[in-house]
């Protein structure tokens, strides 16, 4: 298999190949979800845990349909469930729940490296699904498979990402992913949003919208936070629409064939016009499949190559003769097809 | 201060063959050093000072003698925070590492804004009896920032500086009265310049770093817009400015410029601020957090330029003990700050093995520079001085682990690292507080 890390703690630093692997595995999975039994047993019997410590609908279901589309076992605590709001700290809730053997456990979380500290405490493999503004990656990979399927490459793609980069993870990760396979990348935003430190980490930082946009292969609007929108940053959501709303005029800046993605929810009428979220170039629904396969993709690779201790030790001296492929690719085909 | 380190009467004392270094007169020689009552009585050339009956013989063949260590900037955490350290806890940490005083911050609980807890500070470095304790009192009650605290009566008890370190002072107006009411009493004001407004929320150097980690960033110039600040301020009032800590390349400029223009600021930089960059972060390490942040590369070599130049005139460690519970935790809810009484002297001597300093100029940072910032009469060889001294083998390796370290608390950034450098006996007016010489008993005989 071709992703060896025990974790996905992000984007930064995976290979292109690594990469690759994980969205042509989300493609085999698509299948899965267009059959009439949506199930296959690739992770019966196994566990996930989904430790949400912020707010969050879509990503936390993405991430449910995708382990009981594997037929794994879930469970879901958001910040009111879990001890979080009795003061445990986050290491000892880590440390809890790997006392109940978990095979893995996908984490959301407010600050910025919380699944690090969670990976640092337990010894299933840890998912991020956010934190801070650091890495979604998840969000990332559904975000470079779309593109990827509407434009069968990533690379030499010029991808503009417009929004409030300062606080988002999904710029962020994407900004890694995109790069790795070889894209152009674009910071589009005011400056008090778009640091210039950013073009350190290999993004081209543009403040007009317009010329942000033009020629783009793929523009990729994030969600604006209202309540960071009134006053520091910018002096109101008015003023911020103004000059970033995406509107049709826009879009006409970019290459004909451009599509345009948000990570969701939008703000319609805020950073992108409903003319450009409901028209022919967004492909905004189908980033929302795409999450449930590259979720299952995750899950499958991080989970299912796991092992009991027992089994581990019987595996071993295949894994040291390198014969591990075989097995694994068995396993992967047999779970895309239902065997 | 305690009679007992005030050493009347202590023993006579007569160390032998080491390197002695004068950071005064930027001197190292081959010399002997002779200790009676408590105070240096006599430093000559290797075997001026002759054998005296019933005296006790330290040999210090291959060691640095060298004036104890002042660390100016130590949080000791009592009262308060007995659970991070106490003034026990932490003296002993400072005497093995080679440090004979210590001048500790006013961000205890309560708050040392008036006589009282300054005596009970003083009271209790009597009775734990290692390092001397210089409390520092806060500038504002409560460190609130809004009112004076009570500084004559402080500084009858004792305190030689005023700082509200921890809890910059906003409000420029306050800065200016601190500044001209230490001056009525000769002490400086220190200085722990970030501006809080730009500093908000930020948990990190704010650079490239700090955006791909997603943490909120604070800039280098969070600490310089107070320098400047403050800088003004101390020519408008005359008063002392002391820049405790600083990190940043530009307020380096400033404070060479202010010092070229006859201003009274003097500063100093910490260990980890010289040695680390805000790279150490990278991994979400909490103890590689501290107010102000680890910087970059460049800001680290102008750091180092200060110190050549003369710009910073001291090292303080900024030992700052926190427990593990409040580090084991997610990077942007850490508490700021490392430990640093232990590694100060090695990471001192790090700048004459580097060929940065030679080694009296780098032990000045140490021992004569910050005590006379403090007016301490401390930090010098001079016959009549306290007996304040620390052998140093400087090329002792050893790696740093935290389990083994005296001070209460494991946060430091140094963790693994190898240093070269290390305290072995410590004395404090002609006591021995420290020994950790292989063979303590061995090495000291009484002569014939």
């Amino acid at each position: 298999m071709l992703f060896q890390r025990p974790h996905l703690l992000g984007l930064e630093g995976l290979t292109a190949d690594e990469l690759t692997f994980l969205l042509d595995t989300a493609e085999s999975f698509k299948e899965v979800s267009e059959r009439e039994i949506k199930k296959v047993p690739a992770l019966r019997g196994r566990t996930v845990v989904n430790l949400f410590f912020e707010p969050s609908t879509r990503t936390r279901i993405s991430f449910e349909i995708a382990a009981k589309r594997l037929s794994a076992d879930t469970v879901s605590l958001s910040t009111q469930a879990s001890s979080a709001s009795k003061g445990e700290t986050l290491a000892d809730t880590a440390r809890n729940l790997a006392a109940m053997r978990p095979d893995a456990i996908v984490v959301r979380h407010p600050s910025s490296g919380a699944p690090d500290l969670l990976a640092r405490h337990v010894d299933c493999p840890i998912i991020n699904a956010g934190d801070g503004a650091h890495e979604h990656p998840t969000q990332a990979l559904l975000d470079l498979l779309t593109i990827r399927e509407h434009k069968g490459r990533i690379e030499g793609l010029t991808v503009a990402i417009v929004g409030d980069l300062l606080h988002s993870r999904v710029g962020r990760s994407n900004l890694h992913g995109l790069r790795t396979m070889g894209a152009r990348v674009r910071f589009v935003g005011p400056p008090t949003l778009v640091s210039p430190h950013f073009a350190e980490l290999g993004a081209e930082l543009v403040h007009d919208l317009h010329e942000g946009v033009r020629d783009a292969d793929v523009i990729m609007m994030l969600r604006i936070q209202r309540e960071r929108m009134t006053g520091r940053y910018f002096s109101s959501l008015n003023e911020y629409s103004r000059l970033y709303c995406l509107s049709a005029d826009a879009v006409a800046k970019a290459k004909e064939d451009v599509i345009i993605l948000h990570p969701g929810p939008m703000n319609r009428g805020v950073e992108i016009s409903s003319t450009v979220a409901d028209g022919p170039y967004s492909v905004i629904m189908d980033q929302v499949t795409n999450g449930v396969a590259v979720r299952m993709a995750t899950l499958f690779v991080l989970v299912g190559r796991r092992r009991s201790g027992k089994d581990k030790d019987e595996a071993s001296d295949a894994e040291e003769s390198g014969a591990m492929e075989q097995p694994e690719a068995v396993l992967l085909r047999r779970a895309a097809t239902g065997e | 201060m305690s009679e007992e380190l005030q050493g009347e009467g202590g023993p006579t004392v007569r160390i032998v063959g080491g390197t002695v270094v004068d950071p005064v007169a930027k001197r190292e020689f081959r010399g002997d050093v002779l200790i009676e009552n408590g105070a240096i009585a006599r430093v000559a050339p290797a075997g001026e000072i002759a054998p005296i009956v019933g005296v006790t013989t330290i040999d210090a063949t291959g060691l640095i003698v060298m004036p104890g260590a002042v660390d100016m900037h130590v949080h000791l955490r009592e009262p308060g925070f007995e659970y991070k350290e106490t003034i026990e806890s932490g003296t002993r940490a400072a005497v093995a590492g080679g440090v004979t005083s210590v001048a500790c911050m006013a961000n205890t609980r309560p708050v040392n804004d008036c006589p009282a807890v300054t005596r009970f500070i003083l009271e209790r470095a009597q009775a734990a009896a290692a390092a001397r304790v210089h409390p520092i009192g806060a500038v504002s009650v409560g460190l609130e920032g809004k009112n004076l605290a009570e500084f004559a009566g402080m500084r009858q008890e004792g305190i030689v500086a005023v700082s509200d370190d921890g809890m910059p002072v906003a409000d420029a107006e306050l800065m200016r009265r601190a500044l001209e009411c230490a001056k009525l009493f000769d002490i400086p004001v220190i200085d722990h310049a970030e501006d809080p407004s730009l500093a908000a929320g930020g948990c990190m150097h704010e650079g490239a770093i700090s955006l791909r980690l997603g943490l909120r960033g604070i800039p280098a110039e969070a600490e310089e817009v107070m320098v400047a600040r403050d800088i003004a301020l101390a020519q408008l009032t005359g008063g002392h400015l002391h820049i405790a800590h600083i990190s940043a390349a530009g307020s380096v400029r400033r404070v060479r410029n202010a010092r070229a223009a006859g201003i009274r600021v003097t500063a100093e930089v910490s260990p980890h601020h010289l040695w680390l960059t805000h790279e150490a972060v990278i991994a979400y390490n909490t103890h590689a957090k501290m107010a102000p942040p680890l910087r970059t590369e460049e800001d680290r070599q102008v750091l180092l330029e200060g110190l050549v130049d003369g710009t910073i005139d001291a090292i303080a460690s900024d030992h700052a003990p926190h427990h593990r519970d409040e580090k084991d935790v997610e990077f942007d809810t850490a508490q700021n700050g490392v430990v640093g009484l232990e590694t100060l002297v090695p990471l001192t001597l790090r700048l004459v093995h580097d060929g940065i300093l030679d080694l009296p100029t780098a032990i000045a940072k140490i021992t004569s520079e910050p005590a006379a910032i403090l007016r301490l009469p401390v930090g010098r060889l001079d016959v009549g001085a306290p007996a304040d001294l620390a052998l140093v083998d400087p090329d002792r390796e050893w790696v740093v682990e935290p389990a083994s370290l005296k001070t209460k608390s494991k946060n430091t950034p140094f963790e693994g690292n190898r240093l070269r450098g290390r305290a072995v006996l410590t004395l404090v007016a002609g006591r021995v507080v420290y020994d950790e010489r292989p063979s303590a008993a061995a090495a000291t005989r009484q002569s014939a």
